[in-house]
C-alpha cells in the first residue's frame, strides 16, 4: 500500500484517545482491561451485524460446499515497504480460501499480542486488516485478543482463519492435473521476501522494493468463471517460494514438471537483490502472486485474460507438466543447461561463497 | 546489471560449447578448484552440456566445507556457553560441527547473526560494549582481507570485545596437495577468479611449469567458465601447459596489493586443516601476536578436541577428484545435503552436494 | 567463497575521522554501502567488484569485452595458419 494510502487511511480512521499507550498484560486477561481495550475501537473498526453480537462464537449460515482455511502470521518486521503484518493476514488466508476455488466471505482474527506493543502500531495494523477486508469483500467475525510476557512474542502474531462458498464452475484438485498441463504465474516473483529482507539487510533502493501482498480472490473468481474446469489447480507460493510448491506437487501427484528460467518474470531491482545476497529468487517467498495449472488447449487465452487483470500485468506461462522424470523440476537455464530443482533443508540464508 | 548479465548470453554461450566440441580430439580431466565455480556449473546445467570427453572434477575450493569440525563446535560453544554474540555468514550456519550445527544452536538460545560482512560485526561490537562479539571469519584469500580489515577497525577503535573465530585456506596448496597425490589424473586447472583478484597470478606459474599443467584463473558467469574451459582443453591439444588469464576485465597480474597488505597486516601463512584431506603444510593464515587479543581461539579458554570423520566418509579421495561421488557407498543413502556425513555433501557447492542436486536423486 | 558482484558508484565519503573512505554503489538499482579501503583510487562512476562489503577490483572496461571477441580471434587465428600451412605446402 502506498504512504498516501496509508495516510488517508489513517485520517479517516483516527486513534481514539486512549488513557494507556502501550499493551499490557492485563489487556489479554478477559477482565476490565480488555473490554476497555476492544470497546476502544476494535469492535466499532470492525464492526458488522455478526461481529457485533459479540457472542463467543459467530452465527453464520452457508450451503453447499465450502472451503476452510487458517493461517498464522509472524512476520519481522511486523510494518515493511508495501504493508504490515495486518494486511498480510487478511490477504493470506483470503488467497489461501479463493485457491480453492472458493469466494471467501467469513474471516476470524486472533492476535497474541507482546506485552509493551505500542497502541499506535496495534491501532495502524487494526486499521490496515479494515481497509484488506473492505476490498477483499469479506468480514471479520469473530476472534480472540491475548498477552504474552515481553520477551514471549514478536511484538505481534496474528492467526486468521478463512470461509467461503466453492465456486459451482470451479474444480480444483491435484488429481486434475494432466500430462501436457501449462503453469502460469501471476506476476512478479520474489517480490515480497526481497522487500522484506531489503529491510533486514539495511539495504537502500532507488526506488523501494514493495511488497505485493494484494488480494487475489477477485481475479482467480473472474478466471473461474471464464475457463471453470480447465483450471486444473491453483496455489500460492508463499514461504519456500515457487520451486518448494513445485517440487510439492510434483512429488505428491508423481508428476514431472518442466520449468524455463528465461520464462521467470522478475523485477529487476528484485533480482539484483537476490544477486547482491546470494539468494535463489525462485526459494523467495512471495505473496501477491499465484500459480496455475490449466488445460494446455486454454493456456494462451488463459494467460491473455489474466494479464488484462490489474493482478496480473506480468503473468507468464513458465512452465508444463511432463510424464518424463516424475516427481522432478527440472529448470532450463537462460543458457540452455538444465539442473534440477531441488526442496532446500530450510529457510534459504544470504550466501557469500 | 551491468557486467553481469553479457555473460550469461545463450547464443555465445552455444558458440563457446560448439568451439568446444569442435577442439576437443581426446578425453580430459579438468578440474575447477572453486566452490562457486562448481555452483555455476551446476545452476547453468553446464556439466551436462559438454562433450563427453570433458569431464569436470570438482576440487576443494569450498571454505565451508573445509572447516574443521572442532571449529564448528567451537563456535557453537561460543555461542551456548560464553554468552558471545556469534556472528557469521550465512553458509556455515548449516555445516555439523560433531553434534549440531549453529542454526540448531541458535534454536536453543545462541545469539547467533547472520551478517553480510565482517565490518558490520565490528558495529555490533561497538554497540554492545558489555557483550563479547566474535566473528566466524572463515574463507579464502577472498574473504581474508575483510576479516583482517574488521580486526584492523577493532584496533582502531580500541574495542577489546570484538575477536575473529578465523579458519582461512588458500588455494595454491590445495592444488598441489591435489597433484602431489598420485592417484588424482587431472590434466588441466580452472583457478579461482576472486582468489586471484586479491592475490594475483604469481603463484601458478611455478605449479604449471613443474607439473606441466595449464591453468587459467575464470570468472564465475556462464560465459566465463565456457571460455576457461574452451582455453584449457586449447592448451592440452597443443600440448602448452602455461597460467592464462581469462578473468582479465577483473584480475589484475599482481592482484590487489592494498588488500595484501592488509592481509599480511593481521595474518601470517600457517599450516591448516582441511576438513576431510587432513593438515596440509602452509595452506592457511594465523592471527599475528600483534593482534592476539583479537583471536577467539586464544581470547576464550575452548580446548576441544578434533572430531574423527565419519568412517564411512571418503571425502579427501573425493575432494582430490580421486573418486567421484556417487562412487561413494554412501552417496544418496546414509550421506544426503539433510543429513551430510562429511564435508563435501555439506554445502551446495561441495562436490557431493552439487552431484545430488545435479542427479536430481529423489528427496523423500 | 567467492560471490562478488560488481556495482556502479554513486558517491563517496569519508567515515570515521577521515579513515574509511566509503562509497554508495549501485548494483542494478540496489545501492549499497561500500568500503573502499582497498581500492583508494576508485572514482565517482566506476565499476567495482564488491564482495562482502568491500570492493576488491575495478572493472577493466576494455578488457571486458575480450570474452565477447575471443572466438572470433581464435577463428582467424586458425584461419591464419590454415593460410600459412597453404602457403608453405604451395612453397613445398
Amino acid at each position: 500500500m502506498s504512504d498516501s494510502k496509508k495516510i488517508r487511511m489513517q485520517l479517516q480512521c483516527p486513534m481514539p484517545k486512549l488513557d494507556f499507550d502501550v499493551i499490557t498484560l492485563g489487556h489479554g486477561s478477559g477482565g476490565t482491561l480488555t473490554n476497555k481495550l476492544l470497546d476502544s475501537g476494535v469492535f466499532d473498526l470492525l464492526s458488522n451485524d455478526i461481529l457485533d453480537e459479540r457472542h463467543d462464537g459467530a452465527f453464520i449460515e452457508m450451503n453447499g460446499k465450502l472451503a476452510f482455511s487458517s493461517d498464522s502470521f509472524l512476520v519481522s518486521p511486523i510494518f515493511f515497504p508495501g504493508g504490515n503484518i495486518g494486511e498480510l493476514a487478511v490477504n493470506g488466508t483470503v488467497n489461501d480460501v479463493a485457491v480453492c476455488g472458493a469466494t471467501p466471505k467469513y474471516l476470524s482474527l486472533s492476535f497474541i499480542l507482546e506485552e509493551g506493543l505500542k497502541m499506535t502500531e496495534f491501532w495502524e495494523i487494526l486499521v490496515t486488516i479494515k481497509y484488506a477486508c473492505e476490498k477483499a469483500n469479506v468480514i471479520v467475525v469473530t476472534g480472540d485478543t491475548k498477552v504474552v510476557e515481553k520477551g514471549k512474542g514478536d511484538k505481534i502474531f496474528i492467526n486468521t482463519t478463512g470461509i467461503g462458498n466453492i465456486h459451482h464452475k470451479a474444480k480444483i484438485s491435484e488429481k486434475n492435473i494432466k500430462i501436457g498441463d501449462k503453469i502460469v504465474v501471476s506476476g512478479n516473483i520474489a517480490t515480497h521476501g526481497m522487500a522484506i529482507m531489503s529491510v533486514r539487510e539495511g539495504l537502500e533502493f532507488d526506488s523501494t522494493i514493495e511488497s505485493d501482498t494484494t488480494n487475489l480472490n477477485h481475479t482467480i473468481v473472474s478466471l473461474i468463471e471464464e475457463f471453470g474446469e480447465d483450471i486444473h489447480l491453483l496455489t500460492d507460493p508463499t514461504r519456500g517460494g515457487v520451486a518448494t510448491v513445485l517440487k510439492e506437487i510434483a512429488l505428491s501427484s508423481n508428476i514431472g514438471i518442466d520449468i524455463f528460467q528465461k520464462d521467470l518474470p522478475i523485477e529487476e531491482q528484485v533480482a539484483s537483490a537476490c544477486e547482491l545476497l546470494g539468494l535463489d529468487p525462485l526459494y523467495v517467498a512471495n505473496e501477491g502472486l499465484f500459480l496455475s495449472f490449466v488445460e494446455s488447449t486454454i493456456a494462451d487465452e488463459f494467460l491473455e485474460s489474466l494479464q488484462k487483470d490489474e493482478n496480473g500485468k506480468n503473468a507468464k506461462i513458465i512452465g508444463t507438466v511432463v510424464e518424463t522424470h516424475p516427481k522432478q523440476v527440472i529448470m532450463e537455464s537462460t543458457i540452455g543447461g538444465k539442473r534440477v530443482v531441488s526442496m532446500l533443508p530450510g529457510e534459504q540464508l544470504p550466501r557469500i561463497c | 546489471m551491468k557486467y553481469l548479465n553479457e555473460y550469461r548470453d545463450p547464443e555465445l554461450a552455444k558458440q563457446y560449447l560448439e568451439e568446444i566440441k569442435k577442439t576437443v580430439t581426446q578425453p580430459w580431466s579438468i578440474m575447477e578448484v572453486c566452490g562457486g565455480q562448481t555452483h555455476s556449473l551446476v545452476k547453468n546445467g553446464i556439466i551436462d552440456m559438454l562433450p563427453k570427453e570433458v569431464t569436470m572434477i570438482h576440487g576443494p575450493g569450498c571454505p565451508v566445507c573445509v572447516t574443521p569440525l572442532n571449529l564448528i563446535d567451537k563456535a557453537i560453544h561460543l555461542a551456548l556457553n560464553e554468552n558471545v554474540i556469534l556472528c557469521s555468514f550465512g553458509d556455515m550456519l548449516r555445516v555439523p560441527g560433531s553434534k549440531i550445527n549453529l542454526l540448531e544452536a541458535k534454536a536453543k538460545g545462541g545469539d547467533i547473526r547472520v551478517l553480510y560482512s565482517p565490518l558490520e560485526a565490528v558495529k555490533i561490537a561497538a554497540d554492545n560494549p558489555n557483550r563479547e562479539v566474535v566473528f566466524f571469519a572463515v574463507g579464502f584469500e577472498t574473504t581474508a582481507p575483510a576479516n583482517a580489515l574488521s580486526v584492523i577497525h577493532a584496533h582502531r577503535r580500541k574495542l577489546n570485545n570484538y575477536s575473529i573465530l578465523a579458519s582461512h585456506v588458500l588455494v595454491p596448496p590445495a592444488i598441489k596437495a591435489v597433484i602431489d597425490d598420485e592417484e588424482s589424473k587431472i590434466d588441466g586447472f580452472l583457478a579461482a577468479g576472486h582468489v586471484c583478484t586479491i592475490m594475483g597470478n604469481s603463484e601458478y606459474y611455478p605449479i604449471a611449469k613443474k607439473h606441466e599443467v595449464p591453468i587459467v584463473v575464470t570468472g564465475f558467469e556462464p560465459l566465463d567458465v565456457l571460455q576457461g574451459i574452451l582455453m584449457v582443453i586449447r592448451q592440452l591439444e597443443a600440448n602448452k601447459s602455461i597460467v592464462e588469464n581469462q578473468y582479465s576485465r577483473i584480475v589484475r597480474e599482481d592482484g590487489n596489493t592494498a588488500a595484501q597488505k592488509i592481509i599480511f597486516e593481521v595474518f601470517e601463512i600457517s599450516n591448516q586443516m582441511w576438513r576431510g584431506i587432513g593438515e596440509i603444510p602452509e595452506s592457511g593464515y594465523a592471527i599475528k601476536e600483534k593482534y592476539i587479543a583479537f583471536d577467539a581461539s586464544r581470547k576464550f579458554d575452548i580446548s576441544i578436541e578434533e572430531a574423527p570423520e565419519h568412517p564411512e566418509c571418503i571425502s579427501g579421495q573425493i575432494m582430490k577428484g580421486i573418486k567421484k561421488p556417487f562412487e561413494c557407498p554412501q552417496f544418496g543413502k546414509k550421506c544426503k545435503p539433510s543429513f551430510p556425513l562429511g564435508a563435501p555433501m555439506v554445502s551446495s557447492e561441495g562436490a557431493c552436494a552439487a552431484y545430488y542436486h545435479f542427479s536430481g536423486l529423489i528427496e523423500t | 567463497m567467492c560471490l562478488a558482484i560488481p556495482g556502479k558508484i554513486k558517491s563517496i565519503a569519508l567515515q570515521d575521522n577521515g579513515n574509511v573512505k566509503m562509497a554508495k554503489v549501485s548494483f542494478g538499482g540496489i545501492i549499497k554501502e561500500v568500503s573502499l579501503e582497498m581500492l583508494p583510487d576508485a572514482d565517482i562512476g566506476d565499476y567495482v567488484l564488491v564482495h562482502v562489503g568491500i570492493a576488491i577490483s575495478k572493472v577493466d572496461e576494455e578488457e571486458a569485452q575480450k570474452t565477447f571477441e575471443y572466438l572470433k580471434e581464435i577463428g582467424e587465428i586458425v584461419e591464419l595458419e590454415d593460410a600459412e600451412g597453404d602457403v608453405q605446402e604451395k612453397e613445398e
